[in-house]
């Protein structure tokens, strides 16, 4: 039985997923779209953050339920930083090196709800899998975004 | 015939009817002071282009020049009525200030020249720019206020021709997410209502529309049928008292921002006492589980809290829908300007989805358009989705777009979906857009955030054109100015929010050298030498009715149907509804009769987005959820809007508009009659708040956001504790600056924030966090409207109430005069 070390997992995947939205959010303030969604998307891991943990004690693993914290003084240095460069474009290819990147973070993290679904079912965890149900929905559609908006943006930054 | 003040009283005399009868017919006539109907040389056949409703009027004609209007007493949309800004608004034509010859910016300042000249300045970049970064570098943002012709010519252009993606219309604005809602819900836009429903409907709910306002005339309709036998309830969603509010059986007052979860509790009310058509609903749809499981988290108690509304107003409107019989269903600005637009939107359609209520006298849903030709910018390509309602994602429809303009499909940008204007905006801020040709409309008063809207608009490395019909703002800041005709000084059609297409007639001759607009993006495409891949003209056609041939053409087949439309059959009579076509030659009045919509995967608009995140649908799994083309019920959770009210800003802000103005004012501004009746900025705030913060009616106030500020006077109003509301129309135009604020702002968007709904891309207007500090003492009241939402509370000097000055007495003539109250 692995399914705590799946948790375990899950909820640093989840947490980094959460941290990296957050990221990207302020270093792309001056596009304003992927701020805003991008702090929107980020609240669903922080939940599912603490949902993992609500049900870890379960399975024999203690995980902290708070999310890791916001960037603080960080975040209003690379919000500036996001305002001085906005103008340039070099931006542009930033912001598809995010995107990639939070894609690809993203679909790491659906495949452990995969891997949590499939042992769940394996072992007809109700708990489990109504947990998998809940998130995993979520996860894609974070991933479909991520995906969505590199299309959208890869054009206009490769062509110009 | 009676003479009415129409300033005072906007929407006439009552004209009873009772359900299922015909709307009385009353003639109203405006015509410059002195002059009699006999003094007129001739009438001219136009709709009116200050609103959405599409009033059909003839134009009173007296040696070249436009002295007034009257209303078209056979057409379907207005029985003859008209509002206060067709009866006025057209003063505006022949103001001195007009626009009569190309400008170029020769030393920083614009000078006149010839078309020659600016047309060659405008080529020149093209091509430049073309050779050296390719379409990406040019970008097209226009209006919803040009004709059908000339969206069909510039989207031709700019898709089939320039090949780039970005092009826009000031829709994005006014109705994106109109068409968006009915995208997400049908497969397809395209209104499923019509205005007869209002003869019909038995429950008139409007969400976020201040139709009495913004349509004045359809809400004439309502009143009509309020003062009959019969009259139907209305329910009204709206954070103001507007007149709708007024007069409504049941009025919700939600915190702005919190739409979505009022529907949701509203939904939940429906479904859980079971008034839904369970067959239809098994028949005609898909979706249904999943907006039942979402609403179950969403109890009126809940929701109470959330959007500020006591549980029993949100059970009572669930219960009045819930017993409907006939349920017509209408949408705007309250919910497309505010936090989650299209999913709110979405949610009303669910209501007329679920209940069965839709392509049947009396049941349908009005997703409304702002501007009086929206739908073209929208049918015609010129908001950046395909010509006709053809699906970008779908090959065989860019295959087959390719064939109507005879060129290579490949040549027809479908690589993502088109660039919407604040994306457009934040390309010209990267510099990645270097060129940017806006066609009848003022961005640098419309857009959010003004002073970002100006920087852009401002920088050197952008070649900025303008075509517009005054020195507007935006104008002022352009490197080519290009002087356009307007309504009245050219012909075309254009189609209002129930689809109903009018043809509008050349009356007078445009002012000096200004041209159609039609003229100059044909003049364009051939000087630029845009060709089909036979080495023949891209643009084949050379005025107005050889253009509409060529759009009917490309619109056949599609839903927006208008083959079976033409010139002469629109000329006399009314207006008619498409599809027009050989099985329905006389228009259709209410598409989606029998249960049968235009979402098959094949033939559908669109796949839809996600309505939280935007990313678009896969083709594979919309096959997959609808198959068979049927209404798609799409749930959405509540999301709280991006800026919340904090310890600086403890307040929200709506921006909106006033009956008596039209967007940022080039017309009616120059109406005097429009003009006395809202001649300035104010800004609206609660008794509640007033007593607060120590401000009194007429007070001068400074409101702020941490984007900007705005100086106005008070006027103390019912509107919803909290929440303070600002006109947008007020901009710099007739000010000493020009085009920026000097010294203390007025345009309301100083304020707004650079936030849109994700799936429609439309900005959010209507959710800013904001401060309001009192400034000085005022000498009397506010020059905000007494008749209108705007109305005060309190005590109030009779004698500055709204009325007209002596010019504002217009005619009213009832069919049968004795029948008129």
């Amino acid at each position: 039985m692995k399914f705590g070390l799946v948790l375990k997992e899950l909820h640093r995947s989840e947490n980094d997923l959460a941290h990296h939205l957050l990221v990207i959010s302020e270093q792309h303030k001056v596009d304003h779209e992927i701020y805003h969604l991008a702090r929107d998307l980020a609240r669903w891991s922080q939940q599912h953050v603490r949902d993992i943990a609500a049900i870890a004690g379960s399975y024999g693993e203690d995980l902290d339920p708070e999310p890791r914290g916001e960037a603080g003084l960080m975040e209003t240095l690379r919000e500036k930083g996001s305002e001085m460069v906005g103008r340039r474009p070099e931006t542009g290819m930033l912001l598809l090196r995010d995107l990639r990147e939070l894609y690809l973070r993203a679909c790491g993290v659906s495949a452990d709800w995969e891997l949590l679904a499939q042992a769940a079912q394996g072992k007809k965890d109700q708990d489990l899998l109504g947990l998998a149900e809940k998130c995993h929905p979520q996860t894609i559609r974070q991933m479909k975004w991520a995906n969505g908006k590199l299309k959208e943006s890869a054009t206009q930054v490769l062509v110009s | 015939m009676a003479q009415i003040d129409r300033i005072a009283e906007p929407w006439g005399t009552r004209t009873p009817y009772g359900s299922g009868d015909e709307w009385p017919v009353r003639v109203d006539t405006h015509l410059a002071e002195g002059l009699a109907p006999e003094d007129v040389d001739a009438w001219v056949q136009t709709a009116s282009l200050l609103h959405s409703n599409g009033d059909a009027m003839d134009i009173a004609v007296k040696d070249n020049r436009i002295v007034g209007v009257r209303g078209r007493a056979e057409d379907r949309v207005n029985h003859g009525r008209l509002g206060p800004k067709d009866l006025y608004g057209w003063q505006a034509n022949g103001s001195a200030d007009r626009l009569t010859r190309p400008l170029i910016r020769e030393g920083g300042k614009l000078v006149e020249t010839d078309w020659d000249t600016a047309m060659q300045r405008v080529v020149d970049r093209s091509k430049a720019l073309l050779a050296e970064q390719g379409p990406s570098a040019l970008g097209f943002y226009t209006t919803g206020q040009l004709f059908a012709e000339e969206y069909y010519t510039l989207g031709t252009i700019a898709h089939g021709g320039i090949g780039t993606n970005h092009v826009d219309g000031n829709t994005r604005l006014c109705t994106a997410t109109a068409a968006e809602a009915l995208k997400e819900s049908f497969g397809c836009d395209g209104q499923p209502g019509s205005y007869t429903d209002v003869d019909h409907a038995d429950v008139i709910a409007l969400y976020g529309h201040n139709v009495a306002e913004t349509q004045s005339v359809l809400w004439t309709r309502m009143l009509d049928r309020l003062a009959g036998p019969n009259p139907p309830k209305i329910i009204c969603v709206d954070p103001r008292p507007t007149p709708v509010a007024k007069a409504a059986t049941l009025h919700l007052a939600p915190r702005p921002g919190t739409n979505v979860a009022l529907m949701n509790a509203i939904l939940h009310d429906i479904i859980a006492n079971g008034w839904i058509d369970r067959e239809y609903v098994r028949a005609h749809t898909v979706g249904f589980s999943d907006l039942e499981k979402e609403v179950r988290k969403y109890p009126p108690a809940l929701a109470a809290e959330i959007c500020g509304v006591p549980a029993e107003q949100i059970q009572e409107a669930a219960r009045i829908i819930g017993h409907a019989e006939r349920l017509l269903t209408t949408v705007l600005q309250g919910f497309y300007q505010s936090n989650q637009a299209t999913a709110a939107a979405v949610q009303v359609n669910n209501i007329n989805i679920i209940r069965g209520m839709l392509g049947k006298p009396g049941c349908g849903i009005l997703q409304m358009n702002g501007q009086p030709t929206a739908e073209n910018t929208r049918e015609c390509g010129a908001d950046g989705d395909l010509a006709a309602f053809r699906n970008w994602s779908n090959d065989a429809h860019v295959k087959d777009l390719a064939r109507v303009w005879n060129i290579d499909p490949m040549s027809i940008p479908h690589y993502s979906p088109p660039t919407h204007v604040m994306q457009m905006m934040r390309y010209a801020e990267d510099g990645s857009i270097r060129m940017l040709w806006v066609s009848g409309t003022n961005p640098a008063v419309s857009l959010p955030e003004l002073a970002r809207v100006r920087g852009i608009l401002k920088q050197e490395r952008l070649f900025l054109v303008v075509q517009d019909i005054f020195l507007s703002e935006t104008a002022q800041l352009a490197d080519v100015v290009l002087p356009a005709a307007t309504w009245g000084e050219k012909t075309g059609t254009f189609t209002n929010a129930d689809r109903t297409v009018h043809l509008s007639e050349k009356a007078v001759d445009p002012p000096g050298e200004a041209r159609p607009d039609l003229d100059i993006f044909v003049d364009y495409a051939h000087r630029m030498g845009l060709k089909d891949k036979d080495g023949q003209p891209l643009i084949k056609w050379h005025d107005p009715e050889s253009a509409f041939e060529a759009w009917k053409e490309c619109s056949r087949g599609r839903p927006c149907d208008y083959t079976g439309i033409t010139y002469s059959k629109l000329r006399g009579g009314s207006g008619v509804q498409w599809p027009c076509n050989d099985e329905n030659p006389d228009g259709t009045e209410r598409i989606y009769a029998d249960g049968k919509f235009w979402a098959h995967p094949e033939y559908c608009e669109t796949y839809g987005r996600d309505l939280i995140t935007g990313a678009p649908v896969d083709p594979s799994e919309y096959k997959a959820l609808n198959p068979e083309g049927k209404a798609i019920i799409k749930a959405a959770e509540y999301v709280p809007p991006h800026e919340l009210p904090s310890r600086d800003f403890p307040l929200q802000l709506i921006t909106g508009r006033t009956l008596y103005q039209f967007h940022t004012r080039t017309k009616t501004g120059r109406a005097p009659e429009l003009q006395a009746a809202a001649p300035d900025v104010w800004v609206e705030l609660s008794a509640d708040d007033a007593g607060t913060y120590g401000i009194a009616e007429g007070d001068l106030a400074e409101v702020e956001t941490p984007r900007g500020s705005v100086r106005a006077r008070v006027r103390v109003s019912g509107i919803r504790p909290g929440v303070l509301f600002l006109p947008f129309h007020y901009g710099y135009w007739d000010t000493e600056a020009g085009h920026e604020p000097d010294g203390a702002g007025r345009a309301a968007n100083e304020l707004t924030i650079t936030d849109w709904d994700a799936a429609s891309k439309q900005p959010i207007f209507k959710t800013a966090a904001a401060r309001i500090t009192w400034v000085a003492g005022g000498e009397g009241p506010s020059p905000a409207p007494t008749t209108t939402a705007s109305a005060p509370v309190g005590d109030f000097p009779q004698e500055a109430r709204t009325k007209g000055i002596a010019s504002a007495l217009s005619d009213e003539a009832g069919s049968t005069e004795g029948g008129m109250r």
